[in-house]
């Protein structure tokens, strides 16, 4: 675990490049807020499973803590992509269940490199039709990415009934292998997550992503190609989801027509990212933040299975939290909107008085 | 700027094409949907010839009574700006919990029960709109993890598989009919068809338009924005549980009852020109649209579309009519083309 703490959050949301200056600390405290939240919820959890008679801080268990991030890792920090350009993607499960087919069944009949860039294809594909239905037909996000998930899911269930394919040893040690107690699909995660952060936070695309998502109208008139800048960001988003595929097809050792929609991870991601302080509206959040959500969600579990509480209890406290880490998170604007009412308020006073 | 542009606009807007423009604003961004479902039913009359015996067509409107009150309950909080992803698990939890209580208590009047079920509907509403308005955590949040909650709470209240039974009395009100010939669940559909239209005509329905539309604008003119949204959020969850009681009866007690029918609730809503974001649209193109989407599976069913990939060929039309739209006469298009003048001139002067 802490080997992704030191890496990802390091440079957290450099506020320096985020403009007016007043009041914007206190949005980079999501960032910030996640990672402590999930630091806290470790310390928690460590002592109440020390107090139940277990124990928390196993390398075992650091593992499989880290193990059960990747693949929502993987799938939120895409979907940070999209919702930062203003955008929403409910495609990604049935992405990955197809994703996981594609590569088991490649994989059976061909190399390994072939299926890899089978998946990639396929997804970069499935991300720019859904930029293109977004931008092209004016589709609403939401619409378009539910309209394009159903689509895959009947391809899915017409021609798939069971797990396909066969993923060869030597794929499966992506899902299996680690250094240390740090698996080793880790690195896959955190790669995905610097150059994604590099994309957004170091590179023209992803100054325009922020922008785009911030006010669309304004970034057109300002020259960005709004455009362009969405369907760039669903592309993206996908290929993180194949990346996602591939590595639940390396767990899996074959491909499962539910490996995307049984663990629900359209909503789930969709959760991480707004957990991790990304604005759902856009314009405001980023990578770092979802990494945080990430972790959250994923240590939450942990405690839980520790704990062995019932599952269906899990989904309670889930929906809980993520609900009042939002609400947190809200505070800021809260005060602030108070404080706006109130001059107006003054100020129409003031006027009326001098009227 | 704007001082420039009205003197262009008006010669535009003059003459039939203004008739024409004015009898399609009357129909608001619903327009689409309307044609759509008029060609759907045409298609049903030709492969089903059937189909408009009273008997049949009664059932289909019986079968698609759940989602045209669901699409008028989620109406209200698409318009008023907000998502409402949690009627599903109402859904879910109406009808488990009406088993429960039954296996509890087997002889309570099912009036009581139904009603009892309504105020739960109503109470998750109500939690949902505060949750949105009070703590300002976004709807789809919100949404989002009351659906969590309600759908985890249902399967470790049961232990993972619903048990219990429902009394006839109490199914009676989804699969039976009034007097014999018109089911309930269609007089069921109408009640909440006119209650919707009168809601939307009264105060209630300019004030959520208007909050929907645009938040500041209305709380500046005195709308108690607030209050409206919970409302909104309210009226949906009534909505769903009265779904579930019809669900209930219909098909009996699952824990998958309720499974996916948000997205197919707002997917209704979207399909009746319905923004989202709120602002725009009616709500008896909403429920057309619902209309629309039930006579689409029946009429995937009809031809043969085998089970699987029905959702494909519904996930594209979906996406080919919200496109049309948005590309005709609606949606963003509109406001668009509204803006874009004052940016025109602005490069022209």
């Amino acid at each position: 675990m802490t080997a992704v703490r030191t890496d990802a959050p390091a440079p957290p949301a450099g506020p320096r490049r985020r403009l007016p200056a007043a009041g914007r600390l206190k949005i980079t405290d999501p960032v910030v807020g996640v990672w402590l939240a999930a630091a806290a919820v470790t310390l928690i959890g460590w002592i109440v499973v020390a107090a139940d008679g277990g124990q928390f801080m196993t390398q075992a268990n650091a593992t499989g803590i880290l193990q059960n991030s990747v693949a929502l890792g993987l799938v939120a920090v895409g979907q940070s992509a999209v919702i930062l350009t203003g955008s929403l993607d409910l495609s990604v499960a049935y992405l990955i269940s197809l994703g996981t087919l594609v590569a088991a069944e490649t994989m059976e009949g061909g190399s390994v490199v072939t299926a890899v860039l089978a998946v990639l294809a396929l997804s970069a594909a499935v991300g720019l039709a859904n930029g293109l239905i977004v931008t092209g037909l004016k589709v609403n996000a939401f619409i378009a990415t539910l309209g394009m998930a159903f689509i895959l899911r009947g391809y899915i269930e017409d021609n798939y009934t069971g797990p396909s394919g066969d993923v060869p040893a030597s794929f499966q040690r992506l899902g299996y292998d680690r250094v240390g107690f740090v698996p080793v699909s880790v690195f896959l995660l955190i790669a995905v997550a610097v150059v994604l952060w590099l994309i957004t936070k170091r590179t023209r695309l992803g100054h325009h992503m922020y922008a785009t998502g911030g006010d669309e109208h304004a970034a057109r008139l300002s020259g960005v190609r709004t455009r362009r800048t969405v369907i760039y960001a669903h592309v993206l988003c996908s290929l993180c989801v194949g990346a996602a595929a591939l590595f639940l097809a390396s767990r899996l050792g074959a491909g499962a027509p539910w490996a995307g929609t049984e663990a629900r991870y359209d909503l789930d991601s969709i959760a991480a990212v707004v957990l991790g302080g990304t604005a759902l509206a856009g314009g405001r959040g980023g990578v770092a933040g979802t990494l945080g959500g990430v972790l959250l969600l994923s240590v939450l579990d942990s405690i839980f299975n520790q704990l062995s509480v019932d599952p269906f209890f899990k989904n309670v406290v889930r929906g809980v939290v993520i609900i009042a880490a939002v609400a947190l998170y809200a505070r800021p604007f809260r005060r602030r909107a108070k404080a706006r009412d109130e001059a107006r308020a003054a100020e129409e006073a003031e006027k009326g008085a001098l009227a | 700027m704007t001082t420039t542009t009205p003197p262009s606009t008006p010669p535009a807007g003059t003459g039939p094409a203004a008739a024409f423009v004015g009898a399609g604003r009357r129909l608001g961004t619903g327009a689409p949907v309307y044609v759509l479902l008029a060609v759907l039913l045409a298609a049903l009359a030709i492969t089903d010839p059937g189909f408009y015996e009273p008997d049949s067509f009664l059932a289909f409107v019986k079968r698609a009574a759940p989602l045209v009150i669901l699409a008028a309950g989620q109406y209200m909080v698409i318009v008023s700006g907000g998502f409402d992803l949690s009627v599903g698990a109402v859904v879910t939890a109406g009808v488990v919990a009406g088993a429960e209580f039954y296996g509890s208590y087997p002889d309570a009047p099912w009036l009581l029960v139904t009603a009892g079920l309504l105020l739960a509907g109503a109470i998750v509403g109500l939690v949902n709109g505060l949750i949105t308005t009070v703590l300002l955590v976004p709807s789809f949040i919100t949404t989002l993890g009351m659906m969590l909650i309600l759908e985890g709470a249902v399967f470790y209240w049961t232990g993972g598989s619903p048990q219990g039974v429902l009394p006839e009395s109490f199914r009676e009100f989804g699969r039976g009919e009034a007097g014999g010939r018109l089911p309930w669940a269609v007089l069921a559909c109408l009640a909440v068809g006119a209650l919707a239209v009168w809601l939307m005509r009264a105060d209630f329905g300019r004030t959520l338009l208007a909050t929907g539309d645009n938040d500041r604008a209305a709380a500046l003119a005195g709308v108690r924005v607030p209050r409206v949204r919970t409302l909104a959020f309210v009226l949906s969850g009534a909505a769903a549980a009265l779904a579930a009681v019809l669900i209930a009866g219909f098909s009996g007690v699952s824990a998958q009852a309720g499974r996916g029918l948000e997205f197919e609730a707002i997917t209704a809503v979207v399909l009746g020109g319905v923004i989202l974001g709120g602002g725009r649209g009616s709500v008896v193109a909403a429920m057309a649209g619902a209309f629309s989407l039930q006579a689409l599976f029946t009429l995937l069913n009809l031809q043969g579309v085998s089970g699987a990939l029905e959702s494909t060929v519904q996930g594209i039309i979906v996406i080919v009519a919200v496109g049309l739209g948005a590309t005709g006469s609606s949606g963003f298009s509109r406001l668009r083309r509204r803006r874009s003048p004052s940016s025109e001139g602005k490069s022209s002067s």
